[in-house]
């Protein structure tokens, strides 16, 4: 059977700017897919490309085996997109905008009544069903926009930070959600930047990062296949470089320690890859002592995804976003991006 | 949920995509449409200021050239019975030009992705629902100018004279909509195609015979209202209000280049709804990217 998505070699500038590199994944049917990275890592863009709303340069994408460039409409078809952006029409009704919606997607209209019914239900929205969704909260639209994008049972759903600036029960209602539409044999493919969010609902996941995948595997996987425990260290609160470097070369010749990363955007905090279950914790800690180093803080962990960015790019998911941050122009994409 | 739905989804899977594709369009189109009038609906005042900016355009018009010479505008021609066929196209004009308004604030606010990701039939669906929605706009508007200069001693025509006026307000309304949306999705955003709108808006009234006729125009500008399609819709159902017999034989524009029958100008506004249509077409086919 084709894969859910299949993704090659996807490419997409625009102007000068590389948003996609080069990404190629595959999303067998019936799991939860995340596609994790910074701001400005290509996400969006990908799956802009995906349901079809953005040309890309070079690269096939398929849908169940159809071809997203080549036969676009039996593509969308199979395809339910759930935008960054929430967009609804203020001056319609919850019902009025999925009744567009099951139109817009030739649902037979009997049946589109009952799917309509079953929706607003299974998101817990009849109490405002006939209310305008201008009055909703952004929890209420959010789950709106999630109704609307599942209306036509797609084979795979496509969300975009679905749980971006939602409070936390909101959030885990989207959780929920998404687990019961996969339990359901819904594929279900979403970006996110939130580490915990991908570590517990994603089978898999692919690290992304300026425009091309680092890392794919489910969470377990890549947290093994870094490898050993986390020590993040730090000398004092911001270390200058030259004792940050003189920390590395005492603890690099420890035998419990199989890597230090310098973190210079956190103030040239240490990050030590350890040999787990050894007594790395207090060996770093004497050895500090030995050299003459203060300790400022130290804390031991089992690896994270974020660990798993980090070894692949010598800088944390945060300190990606913030880089992003400040480097993007939001006001000109989101001109280009708005149709 | 999954009980209540799986008997039908199988059923719904199992439908050919393509099994009816004007079929499909009409759905679309429809449910495009009802979103427009549901707007409309929540936002009465639109409605009514789009009804009595045009009578009053016919009141102050009327008005404004009460005491000009008998005879200027014609034979026993008052202003008022002359201005009332250009208000009609001016207002029907005004509105079609608007259409793509929606559009682009559908597109500013994310709205159009909703149709763009959609499978739909062809999104000549985004246009016909436009050109519904503001032909049934034009067409209530014209009704009440109709009405109303009828109170104002203009007459009424007979049923195929305002048969053959509906048909030209068509026309004009889906060529000119057609032209609006494809600005709507070429240019970066409202505040540009305000500002097209703006500059295109009067001085086409301006450059037509909606004010006044060909005859008092200098050389240059009589060449450039016969070439302006405003002037096709609204010499013919000038006409049809100043004569009772008229066929599509009978000249209604003495353009520098010749003269212009009832059934010339039909075809040219077909030929300009055509054009229309079929300039926005690579703009409406392109993945928007
Ligand atoms: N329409 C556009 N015009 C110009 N540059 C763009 C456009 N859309 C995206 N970009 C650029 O492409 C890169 C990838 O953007 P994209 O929106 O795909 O990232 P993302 O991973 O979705 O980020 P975020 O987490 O902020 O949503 C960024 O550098 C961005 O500045
Ligand atoms: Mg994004």
């Amino acid at each position: 059977m084709a894969p859910a998505v299949l993704i090659e070699h996807l490419k997409k500038s625009y102007g000068t700017v590389e948003a996609v590199k080069d990404v190629s994944l595959q999303v067998e049917s019936g799991e939860i897919f995340g596609l994790l990275g910074p701001n400005g890592a290509g996400k969006t863009t990908t799956l802009r490309c995906l349901c079809t709303l953005t040309e890309p340069d070079a690269g096939a994408i398929e849908v169940s085996g159809v071809s997203a460039i080549d036969n676009p409409r039996l593509a969308r078809q199979k395809l339910g997109y759930v935008a960054q952006e929430v967009a609804i029409d203020k001056v319609l009704t919850g019902r009025e905008l999925l009744q567009l919606q099951a139109a817009l997607y030739h649902l037979p209209r009997a049946f589109a009544k009952e799917r309509i019914d079953s929706m607003l239900k299974l998101l817990a929205l009849q109490d405002y069903a006939d209310k305008k969704s201008g009055t909703y909260s952004g929890g209420l639209k959010k789950r709106l926009d999630l109704a609307a994008g599942l209306l036509h049972q797609p084979d795979v759903l496509v969300l975009d930070e679905p749980t971006v600036g939602l409070d936390i029960e909101s959030r885990s209602a989207v959780w929920d959600f998404l687990r019961q539409i996969k339990a359901q044999g819904t594929t279900v493919l979403l970006t996110s930047h939130y580490l915990e969010e991908i570590d517990i609902l994603a089978d898999r996941v692919a690290i992304i990062d300026r425009g091309k995948v680092i890392a794919c595997g489910t969470p377990s996987e890549l947290k093994d296949k870094v490898g050993g425990d986390r020590i993040t260290l730090r000398i004092r609160e911001f270390a200058p470089v030259e004792e940050a470097e003189k920390a590395r070369s005492v603890l690099q010749d420890l035998p419990a320690v199989q890597e230090v990363i310098i973190n210079s955007a956190q103030g040239n905090s240490l990050n030590l890859v350890v040999s787990p279950q050894s007594n790395a914790l207090s060996a770093v800690q004497q050895a500090l002592q030995a050299a003459g180093l203060p300790t400022f803080g130290i804390a031991q962990a089992r690896p994270s995804l974020d660990d798993v960015y980090l070894a692949a790019t010598g800088r944390t998911l945060l300190d990606a976003e913030i880089a992003a941050a400040s480097t993007r122009d939001e006001k000109k994409e989101r001109k280009q991006n708005m149709r | 949920m999954s009980t209540t739905l799986s008997p039908s989804q199988t059923s719904l899977k199992n439908a050919e995509p393509t099994s009816n594709p004007f079929g499909e369009f009409l759905q679309e189109t429809g449910a495009l449409a009802r979103r427009l009038f549901i707007q409309l609906q929540r936002r009465p005042s639109t409605l009514a200021a789009g009804i009595i900016q045009p009578l009053m355009w016919l009141i102050l018009f009327g008005a404004l050239f009460q005491n000009a010479p008998a005879g200027l505008f014609g034979n026993d021609i008052s202003y008022g019975k002359f201005i009332g066929a250009g208000i009609i196209v001016f207002t029907a004009f005004g509105g079609a030009l608007n259409a793509g308004l929606p559009v682009m604030f559908d597109r500013e606010f994310g709205f159009l992705n909703r149709l763009l990701v959609a499978p739909l039939a062809s999104r000549y669906s985004i246009v016909a629902a436009s050109a519904i929605f503001i032909a049934t706009l034009s067409l209530i508007q014209t009704a009440a100018i109709v009405v109303m200069s009828a109170f104002l001693g203009a007459g009424l025509p007979g049923i195929p004279g305002l048969a053959v006026m509906t048909f030209i307000v068509l026309l004009l309304v889906l060529g000119v909509t057609a032209l609006s949306l494809g600005l709507a999705f070429s240019l970066p955003g409202h505040i540009e195609l305000i500002a097209v709108i703006f500059v295109t808006n009067l001085p086409l009234l301006f450059a037509s015979t909606a004010l006044v006729p060909l005859s008092f125009m200098p050389g240059w500008l009589q060449w450039v209202a016969s070439l302006n399609p405003l002037s096709y819709a609204i010499e013919p159902i000038r006409y049809i209000y100043l004569h009772q017999d008229w066929s599509l034989a009978s000249v209604v524009m003495q353009a520098p280049f010749g003269e212009v029958t009832m059934g010339a100008a039909l075809a040219v506004l077909i030929g300009f709804a055509l054009v229309s249509l079929l300039l926005i077409q690579p703009r409406l086919r392109r993945s928007l990217a």
